[in-house]
């Protein structure tokens, strides 16, 4: 297929439809309205459902109540409005449920701003609901990257019956870029024999909960939960690492600061400095892998964010004491420039003029 | 070749849509592309600007800071505001029309471009936006005037097909007025 001009938002959308979503529910905040304006025009040419709910809470209920009945459901928000979610997002995971979350960040914390930050590291990884779940985090750099994992998300939601989350930003967002929508090949899927879809008065009904009052029957739940996310952990990690192994410094960063980091990696290598990069696609699971192969003598890593650093934890974990950790980043709707980073790199080298 | 791009001016200008228009055309001319908008809460009759960048390798950071290679203003707060965002022998392109100032700088290249009275000329004041685009073409060759024709109704819709002579011809009149100008610098 050809490509197109398209806005972060709107080809969210698009791979949605594509990848056969075909329910979305939702309430409006920049800098993500275009997804919500994309489908309500979209979805009901395709015989899907667009609904605009009363809030945050009322959304990701519906989504939890459409992917209770076996539907390929999504819902899409910015910071302040994921953060309504999060009590949703918890009882999804714990009546695991397949479902896409996106965020397009912006500014915190509160009502913040309305510009690009990545300042909901902690919440995604993390998790802002109650109990031990984890969700799938996506971060994808480049509207075509965007795109193709759209694509894919929903399948990993149905094979592993988790709330999957593509964590962007305002920039991801609202930039525009060449897209080529690639046709969806479905994966081998399980059944869904758990979706309340009606037994036709066959079979005992089915329910779907997270409520166990036993106390032991919800600590093998929560035995089984983990279970399925040390499996995560191990097929579906996602990273690009760049010229790591002799690199003297290497820069951790995703999404949009991983471009800018890209920029001045390139700009130093001009000045003979060696610089890698590894860029998580999956921030969880974390690739705590890609840093077994950084140069052992390495004078650091650099974690580059838009937030006062958060992803930095997850970077000092992974290098286990092996290296330095420096921070540069910026934040409230600022993004870090490409010098800032050449200047850090700089620094930590002991080159800083 | 790489060109990185800011367009500015008031909500109105089409500066967002000339921007579009570059990417689109960069995109169809086999480049890389990436177009970000400026946005926030201020819109009607405010300001508006868009970074382009169109490349024959790959693009990191869609954000320009201080390192745009050429700087389109359509009006006096853009270009007090953006004048300072190019890079050394940048190219600054002024609507004449609207801006009054010189170019602060002499490290830079300045043009000014008569884009509304010529957009009038033409028959359509509207069309100042692409009188602009013609002159930063002309002046870059990073885009093909054919490849932004061709993008025309893939940004505005079929429906505004029958508009595509007159751009035409803004695009055209933008590229002479700069020639004019390049001839005596």
């Amino acid at each position: 297929m050809a490509k197109v001009l398209m806005k972060g938002n709107e080809a969210v959308g698009a791979a949605a439809i594509k990848a056969g979503c075909r329910y979305f529910f939702g309430y409006p905040i920049t800098p993500q309205n275009e997804v919500p304006e994309y489908m309500s025009k979209e979805l009901p040419k395709v015989g899907g459902v667009f609904l605009q709910a009363e809030s945050e809470v009322a959304a990701i209920n519906m989504v939890y109540g459409a992917a209770g009945a076996g539907a390929r459901v999504m819902t899409s928000s910015s910071s302040p409005g994921i953060s309504l979610k999060q009590e949703g997002i918890s009882y999804i995971a714990g009546a695991e449920l397949p479902c896409v979350i996106v965020n397009m960040m912006r500014g915190g914390p509160g009502l913040g701003s309305i510009q690009a930050a990545q300042a909901d590291y902690f919440q995604a990884t993390r998790g802002g609901g109650n109990g031990d779940y984890r969700h799938i985090v996506y971060a994808p750099a480049s509207i075509q990257e965007t795109v193709d994992i759209m694509m894919e998300a929903f399948d990993i939601a149905d094979i592993y019956r988790i709330p999957v989350m593509i964590l962007g930003d305002g920039m991801i967002g609202q930039m525009m870029e060449a897209v080529e929508f690639k046709e969806y090949v479905p994966r081998e899927l399980p059944e869904k024999d758990w979706a309340t879809s009606g037994t036709k008065e066959m079979k005992s009904p089915r329910v779907v909960n997270s409520l166990y009052l036993e106390p032991e029957l919800l600590q093998e739940h929560n035995v089984n939960l983990e279970k399925k996310h040390k499996i995560i952990e191990e097929k579906e990690v996602r990273y690009e690492a760049t010229g790591i192994e002799d690199a003297e410094v290497v820069c951790v960063a995703y999404g949009t600061t991983a471009r800018v980091a890209k920029n001045a990696i390139d700009d130093l290598a001009k000045e003979g400095i060696k610089v890698g990069l590894i860029r998580p696609i999956t921030l969880w699971p974390f690739p705590h892998e890609a840093f077994d192969k950084i140069n052992p003598q390495a004078k650091g890593l650099l974690t580059i964010e838009m937030s006062m650093g958060q992803m930095i934890d997850d970077v000092k974990i992974a290098s286990n004491g092996r290296w330095p950790v420096a921070f540069e980043g910026k934040t409230g709707g600022l993004v870090p420039s490409s010098v800032d980073v050449v200047n850090a790199v700089k620094k930590m080298i002991g080159g800083a003029k | 070749m790489i060109e990185k791009v800011i367009v500015a001016g008031f909500g109105g200008q089409g500066v967002m849509a000339l921007g579009k228009l570059l990417a689109y055309g960069g995109m169809l001319d086999d480049r890389q592309v990436s177009w970000l908008p400026s946005y926030g809460p201020e819109m009607r009759g405010g300001t508006a600007n868009c970074d382009v960048i169109v490349s024959d390798t790959l693009i990191g950071s869609p954000v320009l800071t201080d390192d745009a290679t050429a700087v389109i203003v359509m009006n006096l707060p853009s270009m007090d505001k953006f004048e300072s965002h190019l890079a050394p022998n940048g190219k600054l392109i002024i609507n004449k029309s609207l801006i009054e100032k010189k170019a602060t700088r002499d490290d830079i290249e300045a043009y000014y471009i008569d884009a509304n009275e010529i957009a009038m000329e033409i028959g359509n004041a509207k069309a100042a936006n692409m009188v602009m685009l013609g002159a930063f073409l002309e002046l870059t060759k990073i885009v093909k005037p054919e490849s932004i024709i061709k993008a025309f109704t893939k940004v505005f819709g079929e429906d505004k097909a029958k508009f595509i002579p007159l751009n035409e011809l803004a695009l055209q009149r933008g590229a002479e007025a700069v020639k004019e100008q390049m001839a005596v610098s």
